[in-house]
């Protein structure tokens, strides 16, 4: 099906892989600055969970044992991050731009003798029937289990944060650390596991990257993803489901931007290429202005170190 | 030592150092590098690190090779190379088109310490330019392009509008068409030079608009990834030999070979003969070099490739040969007149027949 030269369907499968990546990293991030951490790091994570995901995907033949390093790359290198920043209290901020550094730096170490290798593929769902539904079988069902997963994860993380006790432990540790502790929940304990499962969905997006969307192993392959993955938490003032608009617009409009030009519209590509960034700026800021709670949003502690004595 | 003493020595060092004397002969040359990309992006930023690894090779203690890799194009340039320029650097190499100010203006701020620039064309007493006619190169992938073409389209992944780049795609689509007058070109701006996922999009959208052969003009791999995921599309390694993906997609490829020239002007700062000036090497000098073709090109469309390659090489043939129009119709280039190398490098117009806007 096409519309206006654009192949619908073809857009949408492009828009649904260019979007996972970031979305599964600002997921992440999400929960861990909802916590009270703000991790920095998350470039770094990306790159080691697409490293190790490769690594382990090659080695095993396996894209699901290669999804699953990848996650555990991410959450290794959070962990470290967690004890440096929450254990001794090193600050944050400086922390987690070290850690993007010495993930890319340890990622293109180990990952020199994979280069130029093809992965096993990742295979698509099968929905039987429901697939070969005209238009919507290719637009909804025609997708590689990663896609689904993603959305699942996103789905699930708004309902954690929002609707169940863990949830709200969670956020009070990350509103106010002093209150969260006086109560007696173990703040620490509650950071390091949100960095933990940060640091594993960002692992996952970045083997998603290595695995499905490129797919191959390169050295500094994120390019940036993990900056524009921090950049959608602070835009969709910390609400889930405004992470999956933001991912989605972003992915969407890289994608759409790109088929244009193949399909030779006349819109300059200037413009077209700044769009992804200019588009998804602007939905998110509307739709915390209309709400009200722009720069208020942010959670209390974010960025604070806690010591029990102080 | 007393401290004032160190403290003079270790400023006579420096000087000496930055000065190069002769005299001073034990002192390594140092030689920094920045690089667009990384080292290991196996395109363009790796076939530089080639040509530093050929000058270490070649000179061994007598030089000293150091490199930053990542180095954005625009104001983060200018500070990565003062910071090589402070560090002693002697000679520094700049790799990409897009660090052209940031060399001017460091080496004006340096006046001792020599620059080269890659694929600029903005020289001083202190900097010199290099590039290679990589539309020599182009103007085989598009004769095997045209001839193995089903679809009819070629697919272009470009970088920036600039006219390295515009050099390509106007020569790509130039012999294309000489040998399938149906060809039509699809140009796709990513406006990268280094973005793997970026540029595997950009293939992705290109293959499904139809075409079957997909060129790029950025630095990794990705998209001979995800030509070979397609399956029966046709790609061409860029700056590296990318032979990975022989014998598809990668039919073949168009190498920078920079060692040759890095080891020369070297050796030009080693003897004190370094001055500065302009270089663009081809396919004859041996800066352009031809990958293997592979067997999934045709017999007959690889000779007819090889000796397009030979004509060029012995300077029979010129890849932009006139009678030529730009793309607005006006004439470009008389019958039999060939384009001046001063005309390539500032070239900012496509050439009758492509049907994209170029962007300016």
């Amino acid at each position: 099906m096409t519309l206006g030269g654009i192949d619908i369907i073809a857009l949408t499968a492009m828009l649904m892989t260019a979007s996972t990546p970031v979305l599964l990293a600002a997921t992440g991030e999400l929960v861990a600055e909802k916590s009270g951490v703000l991790n920095l790091g998350v470039e770094g994570m990306m790159i080691m969970g697409a490293v190790g995901g490769f690594a382990v995907a090659v080695a095993t033949g396996n894209p699901v044992l290669g999804f699953a390093a990848g996650a555990l790359a991410g959450a290794a290198l959070a962990l470290l991050f967690a004890i440096l920043t929450q254990v001794f209290l090193s600050n944050q901020v400086g922390t987690g731009l070290a850690l993007t550094l010495f993930g890319l730096g340890l990622s293109a170490l180990i990952g020199k003798s994979y280069e130029g290798i093809r992965p096993p593929a990742t295979t698509k769902l099968d929905f039987g029937p429901l697939s070969e539904l005209p238009v919507l079988g290719r637009v909804l069902f025609s997708h590689d289990w990663m896609v689904y997963l993603s959305l699942g994860l996103v789905a699930a993380t708004w309902y954690v944060l929002n609707k169940t006790r863990v949830g709200l432990v969670l956020r009070a540790v990350g509103e106010n650390h002093d209150a969260a502790h006086a109560l007696g929940y173990r703040v620490i304990a509650v950071r390091i596991a949100a960095l933990a499962f940060g640091g594993a969905l960002a692992g996952l997006g970045g083997a998603y990257l290595s695995l499905v969307r490129v797919p191959q192993w390169t050295e500094g392959m994120t390019a940036g993803a993990g900056w524009i993955a921090l950049a959608i938490v602070v835009f969709a003032s910390w609400r889930a489901e405004r992470v999956l608009i933001g991912a989605y617009l972003f992915g969407g409009i890289t994608a759409l931007q790109l088929q244009l030009q193949a399909a030779e519209y006349s819109i300059p590509v200037h413009l077209l290429s700044m769009a992804p960034y200019v588009i998804t700026i602007v939905v998110l800021v509307i739709l915390s202005a209309v709400h009200r709670h722009g720069v208020q949003a942010a959670p209390a502690a974010l960025g604070k170190s806690f010591h029990a004595s102080s | 030592m007393k401290r004032r003493s160190f403290l003079i020595t270790t400023a006579a060092t420096a000087m000496i150092a930055s000065a190069g004397l002769p005299a001073f002969a034990e002192e390594p040359l140092k030689v920094g590098f920045i690089y667009v990309g990384p080292v290991g992006d196996m395109g363009w930023s790796y076939q530089h690190d080639q040509g530093r690894q050929a000058i270490e090779a070649e000179y061994g203690d007598k030089v000293q090779t150091t490199f930053m890799e990542s180095v954005p194009e625009g104001p983060d340039a200018e500070r990565a190379l003062t910071q090589l320029a402070l560090e002693g650097n002697n000679l520094i190499f700049a790799t990409s088109f897009g660090y052209m100010d940031a060399v001017m203006n460091v080496a004006a701020k340096f006046p001792d310490v020599k620059f080269e620039h890659a694929t600029g064309y903005k020289t001083a007493d202190n900097v010199a330019v290099y590039d290679a006619k990589f539309f020599q190169g182009r103007a085989i992938q598009g004769t095997i392009a045209g001839r193995m073409t089903k679809s009819n389209k070629i697919g272009y992944i470009a970088s920036f509008p600039i006219p390295e780049v515009i050099q390509g795609i106007n020569s790509a689509y130039l012999h294309a068409k000489k040998v399938n007058p149906d060809v039509e070109m699809k140009v796709v701006w990513a406006y990268t030079w280094f973005d793997p996922a970026k540029e595997a999009d950009a293939a992705a959208a290109l293959i499904a608009e139809g075409v079957d052969v997909v060129m790029q003009h950025t630095d990794s791999t990705a998209p001979q990834a995800k030509a070979q995921e397609a399956g029966n599309v046709i790609t061409f390694g860029q700056a590296s030999d990318m032979g990975a993906f022989a014998p598809m997609p990668r039919v073949t490829s168009t190498i920078d070979n920079w060692a040759p020239y890095y080891v020369q002007r070297v050796g030009a700062m080693l003897d004190g003969s370094w001055a500065s000036g302009a270089t663009w090497g081809g396919i004859d000098t041996g800066m352009v070099e031809i990958g293997e073709i592979s067997d999934a090109v045709p017999a007959e469309v690889k000779a007819e490739a090889l000796a397009l390659k030979d004509a060029i090489a012995a300077g029979t043939y010129h890849p932009f040969t006139g009678p030529l129009n730009k793309q607005d119709g006006s004439a470009w280039l008389a019958e039999g007149v060939t384009a001046e190398d001063g005309e390539l490098a500032g070239m900012n117009f496509y050439v009758e027949g492509i049907t994209a806007e170029l962007p300016q």
